[in-house]
């Protein structure tokens, strides 16, 4: 997928206009959140919580080729088969391969973010297979040919009116008279569609939430129970997964099960959690013939041991872009790619280079909010930084901002000139902002004073008031 | 015989100083009162933050050791400013992790820093001003006193005890106003949104006063706020528990003329 994280400005101008978009992200703004702090707080140990998943992480990562071998033998020991594969083209190819080894013509998908990552569906379309989305926002969205603006709620960015229109054009004998208005309706009309499409599938590929090392499965959880079809009815069952869903045991996944539904949607536990391991197995009543786990690296091994190697404990709960307030009024779109909020801002650099999506770490506050409510307690706003200086070190941010940075740091760092710039500066800008206390528009400062207000100075510095007072009392 | 005052220095920051000095005599007033002795050091300028936040990790070390410089002399640092004290707090330590020498001072220096209102209540324990303001105030939690120094109860504690103040809580309060510092500038039309949402927020509330703790929040939502047309009064909170609101006009707002 071509990124427009460059155009970011511009994609958040657009968003910041759109009406529905707006809508919808007002109701996300109050109702996770809301859902999140209530769920928490009915479990005091939540925080312990946290610590015991971050050190869950944090140790495979410390012994990533231990665990990611474990994993490996226990799959195939279970009849199953790991593919590792360096790029998204040789996902791509290992997905189209297996496809094409069943001459598949129609695949039905769970949710996969690695499967966004690796522009999967474009890829089979081309190829000539059909890939029909599950999820019920994955399935909106692509028949709107759009992208998941969220990556827990693909189609968070739509309100349901533009999802009935989008039913009434695609659903060709849909009845005109069939009532879409409520969410309850568009379920059932999706449902109705979706149910003759997951027969036809000769495979299945779901993402992972989680890979379990000592059992070689894989865990996905939902709350529509498409998973579930998309993985047993099929031939084959493909699991596009990462580095970061690798957890030791049993034990261990539960722990993180435990925050991740509280984190994201402020459930105590998903509606389905599926442990997939292995294909059917002779007295299996159902399930695929075949099972195969994809792992993408694309640049995630080179990220161990840089500074940004925290990321890779993230589990993909979108806590953090839940409670961003630019992502709540900008959405996911205008980041531009896969990934978006705070998380995308740290993830995207690393995954498509900071030259491409430089904005997306600048784009923050840094109001700290994501790292709070982060179970896996990554530093999200650090590791922004950590972006930032690189691209200040490799001269990548606006010539304008860095010449103005250094020029106001060169004064900063030479304490007279700084008092006689800025006692001169207050005195004119509060003598000239006097009469009615601020200013409407000011050179310089047009960003500003497009929407609001900048207040006037008083129009004495302090420290040369404290100067004259010291004085007098001496 | 007393025990000698507590040394404090002030670290005014760039924005009292130069936008508003009344909030740095507000926190004069307030130490003062509470048995400090108040030293400004010349040689401040910034905490580096707008360095430090853009990258600019050279600008931000120099900037930085002129404040360890400055300050590291006296029993406390105290700023009127969740930001500035968190920086000086938490990120002068991450700027001098490869240098153990200046880390150790760095350490020093964090150890007694502190943002102002908290400093008041948490080290000096006072838990109530002598002051009076006629009003419905609503308080912003600011983002880096919040996250970065836990400063929550602390404001709300002392505002309680001030005469004819009645507090009314503002829902959202620790939602960003979309200030971030540098962020203002390099992303207008996203930190006008927030501001914006900020602003219905406060003015659903019907409280006639709005205070925060932070010099570059409190411009932010003032200035929304004066451009809405919306009548209400934005100060710091030093400058209501000091009892100095009656001293000067509310930010945003011209000097009512006699």
């Amino acid at each position: 997928m071509q990124p427009t994280s460059r155009a970011f400005k511009e994609n958040a101008q657009r968003a910041l206009g759109d009406a529905n978009l707006q809508k919808a992200l007002g109701m996300m703004r109050t109702g996770f959140p809301a859902k999140r702090a209530a769920v928490v707080a009915r479990l005091p140990e939540f925080d312990a919580l946290r610590e015991q998943g971050k050190a869950i992480k944090d140790h495979v990562l410390a012994n990533l080729d231990l665990y990611l071998e474990i994993f490996e033998q226990n799959v195939v020991a279970r009849g199953g088969q790991v593919h590792w594969c360096r790029t998204p083209q040789e996902a791509r190819e290992t997905v189209l391969a297996i496809c094409r080894r069943l001459d598949a013509k129609t695949v039905t998908k769970g949710k996969s973010m690695i499967g966004e990552e690796i522009a999967l569906n474009d890829y089979l379309e081309q190829n000539g297979v059909t890939p029909v989305e599950t999820d019920l926002g994955e399935y909106i969205i692509q028949i709107r040919k759009e992208r998941p603006s969220h990556i827990i709620v693909p189609a968070m960015h739509l309100v349901k009116e533009q999802i009935a229109d989008s039913f009434r054009q695609t659903h060709k004998d849909l009845d005109p008279a069939r009532p879409l208005g409520e969410a309850s309706t568009l379920v059932a009309e999706a449902r109705t569609v979706l149910r003759k499409r997951f027969f036809a599938a000769e495979v299945g590929i779901t993402g992972a939430n989680f890979c379990v090392a000592e059992t070689g499965s894989t865990v996905i959880v939902t709350n529509e129970g498409n998973g579930d079809l998309t993985q047993s009815l099929t031939k084959a069952h493909i699991v596009m997964a990462s580095l970061e869903k690798l957890v030791p045991t049993l034990e261990d996944l539960s722990t993180l099960l435990r925050l991740l539904a509280r984190s994201a949607t402020g459930q105590e536990f998903s509606t389905y959690t599926t442990l997939s391991t292995g294909p059917r197995r002779p007295d299996d009543t159902d399930g695929p013939a075949e099972y195969h786990v994809v792992f993408l690296d694309n640049g995630r091994s080179a990220v161990i041991g840089t500074e940004f190697q925290d990321m890779l404990r993230c589990i993909r709960c979108g806590a953090c872009m839940n409670h961003c307030p630019v992502y709540g009024v900008v959405g996911g779109h205008a980041y531009g790619w896969v990934y978006p909020g705070p998380m995308g801002a740290v993830l995207t650099p690393t995954l498509i280079g900071v030259d491409e999506a430089g904005h997306l770490p600048n784009a923050s506050t840094f109001c700290g909010r994501c790292e709070s409510v982060c179970p896996m307690k990554i530093p999200l706003p650090r590791m922004m930084r950590h972006w930032r200086e690189r691209e200040f070190q490799r001269k990548l941010s606006p010539p304008p901002h860095r010449y103005a940075l250094r020029a106001w740091a060169f004064v900063a760092a030479r304490p007279p000139l700084y008092r006689f710039a800025t006692t001169l500066m207050s005195r004119v800008l509060g003598w000239v902002g006097a009469p009615r206390g601020r200013f409407r528009s000011l050179p310089l400062a047009g960003g500003w004073t497009r929407g609001r207000d900048l207040p006037a100075p008083q129009g004495r510095s302090f420290m040369s008031l404290w100067a004259e007072r010291r004085k007098r009392s001496a | 015989m007393s025990a000698p005052p507590i040394r404090v220095g002030l670290f005014v920051t760039c924005l009292v100083d130069f936008f508003r000095p009344s909030v740095g005599f507000a926190a004069v007033k307030l130490l003062e009162a509470a048995g400090c002795a108040v030293e400004v050091p010349p040689t401040q300028t910034c905490c580096g933050q707008p360095a430090y936040n853009s990258g600019d990790k050279a600008d931000a070390k120099a900037i930085a050791r002129q404040v360890i410089d400055a300050f590291e002399a006296f029993d406390y640092v105290v700023a009127p400013s969740g930001s500035c004290g968190g920086m000086i707090r938490q990120h002068y330590l991450a700027l001098f992790a490869d240098e153990p020498a200046l880390h150790r001072r760095a350490q020093h220096l964090a150890e007694r820093t502190y943002e102002l209102i908290s400093f008041l209540t948490d080290v000096l324990k006072l838990d109530r001003v002598e002051a009076r303001y006629d009003g419905v105030a609503t308080y912003h939690d600011s983002c880096s006193g919040l996250r970065e120094l836990g400063v929550k109860e602390q404001p709300r504690k002392l505002l309680r005890s001030v005469a004819g103040l009645r507090l009314e809580e503002l829902p959202g309060a620790e939602i960003c106003c979309g200030f971030g510092g540098t962020f203002c500038i390099k992303y207008p039309a996203i930190s006008d949104r927030m501001v914006a949402d900020k602003a219905a927020d406060i003015a659903a509330t019907g409280a006639d006063t709005l205070l925060a703790g932070d010099m570059g929040c409190l411009l932010n939502m003032a200035g929304k706020l004066t451009r809405l047309g919306k009548k209400v009064r934005v100060r710091h909170v030093a400058e209501v528990l000091a009892g100095m609101a009656g001293e000067t006009p509310p930010i945003g707002a011209a000097a009512e003329r006699s």
